[in-house]
């Protein structure tokens, strides 16, 4: 195992650049460095100028994701010795925009997680005095899949779809959204399914199925996107067939 | 709060792209198999005219073929157009592509309708 | 040296354009455009049979003639072609099918590996009762 390890790492300051640009260091390999150890090397020993995301450094926070060797990954839980003998390419996370060196610009993703309403819709909030609102483990096992998105975004960045149209709302907001649909205590799933419906909503996956393959958390974006595109449907079916008067099908 | 959808033929074109997807992926590699490989190339001794035709007479047959006939249309014109979207970035010609794409498996539908059911 | 375009409080961000050859960058991708791209031997196959139904409705004569056309190697070639990207497909719709349809019996899931294995086995039962059919006479 070689001691020492080549990061091509993607920098971008636009008060003095108008385009990226790769600077090459070289740091420490020991077995168990993850690319996060080998950035903060370099921040703290070779060039204080790097700018990056991180934060729990354990895989909880979503903060750490990039492209590493073109795949996106997060640095937190990526082995730098898997790349050896190098040189490891770190570049920002794809398909948005980068602020600089490998900090991008997710207010899109936000503005669109907020669109989805994450979190419980009820017409009626039960009182505590009534207690708790009670769940199996059977319904719990119904979301709970879903319900492990830590929001790092690196579905979105596998998502060619996504890069080709920022406006498709993307497998993470979806799958949260599903989140809060299959849990038995919510009932705003028409309230999501206004969202959800447009073109630039569900409608607008082909199923590549790469974000699953990315995502760190295994929740499996794609499956719950093609599982709301049936519920969507048959629920587009049964409104021709319920009298026009029903506002919203029972559970 | 409105609950009108903005695009309610969604939810119909992606039911004909499932259900044509499902009905190909059932159907066909079979038949391409016998009809496309195994007749012409003599793998196996050929059904009789006679068997064909009487196969072919019966009324069910002709439906079942011209449904599974209209829906392969349609899911080949759903996954075509977003391909031409997706791979080509041509999505400013959506109008030109979906005039082509579901045009075309209309056309398909109807020749099917008057080669299976003779309207 | 400052970029003249350079705002202080509103740095430029860069959006790299997305090439289009994207497709071609993963070996996921280019599956997945193959993927795409069997549905045109599925509309394919659809003229094909229809082609094959009128010369069965037209005679005998009509019908030797299809059979020699389908001989005809362009046809033979472009059939080859079409027989894997149309399994290609059954394969790949049929591999996804779990992650798509999830169904409940009471209130258990059913397991993935089950929803897989119904779909595979109903393919080779239809395939088989096809081929039965049409090849008892």
């Amino acid at each position: 195992m070689p001691e020492r390890i080549t990061m091509q790492v993607a920098r971008y300051r636009p008060e003095i650049e108008s385009d990226a640009s790769f600077q090459q260091y070289e740091v420490p390999c020991p077995k168990d460095w993850v690319v996060l150890d080998g950035l903060n090397y370099v921040k703290d020993q070779l060039d204080g100028t790097l700018s990056y995301r991180w934060s729990c450094r354990m895989g909880v926070c979503g903060s750490c994701g990039m492209m590493v060797n073109g795949e996106p990954k997060l640095t937190c839980a990526t082995f730098l010795s898997d790349y050896a003998p190098g040189p490891v390419k770190v570049e920002p996370l794809k398909n948005f925009p980068i602020i600089r060196d490998l900090v991008v610009e997710i207010s899109d993703f936000m503005k669109k997680l907020v669109a989805v309403k994450p979190w419980i819709v009820r017409k009626e909030e039960k009182p505590v005095s009534q207690g708790e609102y009670l769940q199996t483990p059977d319904e719990l096992d119904e979301y709970k899949q879903y319900s492990m998105c830590i929001n790092c975004m690196l579905c979105y960045s596998a998502c060619p779809i996504y890069g080709l149209d920022p406006k498709f709302i993307g497998p993470a907001a979806i799958a949260l959204a599903q989140r809060y649909n299959l849990d038995s205590r919510d009932e705003g799933s028409a309230d999501r399914l206004e969202v959800l419906s447009q073109h630039e909503g569900i409608w607008g996956c082909t199923f590549v199925g790469e974000c699953t393959e990315v995502c760190p958390k295994h929740v499996d974006p794609a499956g719950a996107i093609q599982r709301y595109k049936l519920t969507a449907t048959m629920d587009w079916v049964k409104s021709f067939v319920l009298p026009r008067g029903k506002a919203k099908e029972e559970e | 709060m409105a609950t009108r959808r903005e695009r309610p033929i969604e939810p119909l074109l992606w039911l004909l792209f499932s259900a044509g997807g499902m009905a190909s992926a059932m159907l066909m590699p079979a038949l391409v198999l016998l009809f496309g490989l195994a007749l012409p190339l003599g793998w196996i001794a050929p059904p009789s005219y006679e068997h064909l035709r009487a196969i072919l007479a019966n009324p069910m047959t002709r439906l079942v073929l011209f449904g599974v006939c209209m829906l392969s249309l349609f899911h080949w014109a759903h996954r075509f157009k977003y391909t031409l979207y997706d791979g080509l970035q041509v999505q400013h010609l959506n109008e030109l592509i979906n005039t082509f794409c579901y045009g075309g498996a209309v056309v398909g539908t109807l020749l099917a309708g008057y080669v299976l059911l003779g309207f | 040296m400052t970029d003249p375009t350079y705002r202080e409080f509103h740095p430029r961000w860069l959006r790299p354009r997305m090439s289009t050859y994207w497709w071609l960058g993963k070996w996921p991708y280019v599956k997945f455009i193959l993927r795409e791209l069997s549905s045109i031997f599925v509309a394919w196959f659809v003229i094909y049979l229809l082609f094959l139904v009128r010369a069965v409705k037209g005679g005998e004569v009509a019908w030797s003639s299809f059979v020699a056309l389908s001989a005809h190697p362009v046809m033979l070639t472009v059939n080859v072609i079409a027989f894997f990207f149309i399994v290609f497909h059954a394969l790949t719709w049929f591999a996804v099918a779990p992650q798509a349809i999830v169904a409940h019996i009471g209130k258990k899931k059913v397991p993935a590996i089950l929803i897989a294995a119904s779909h595979y086995a109903a393919w080779l039962v239809v395939s088989a009762a096809l081929l039965w059919l049409l090849l008892r006479g």
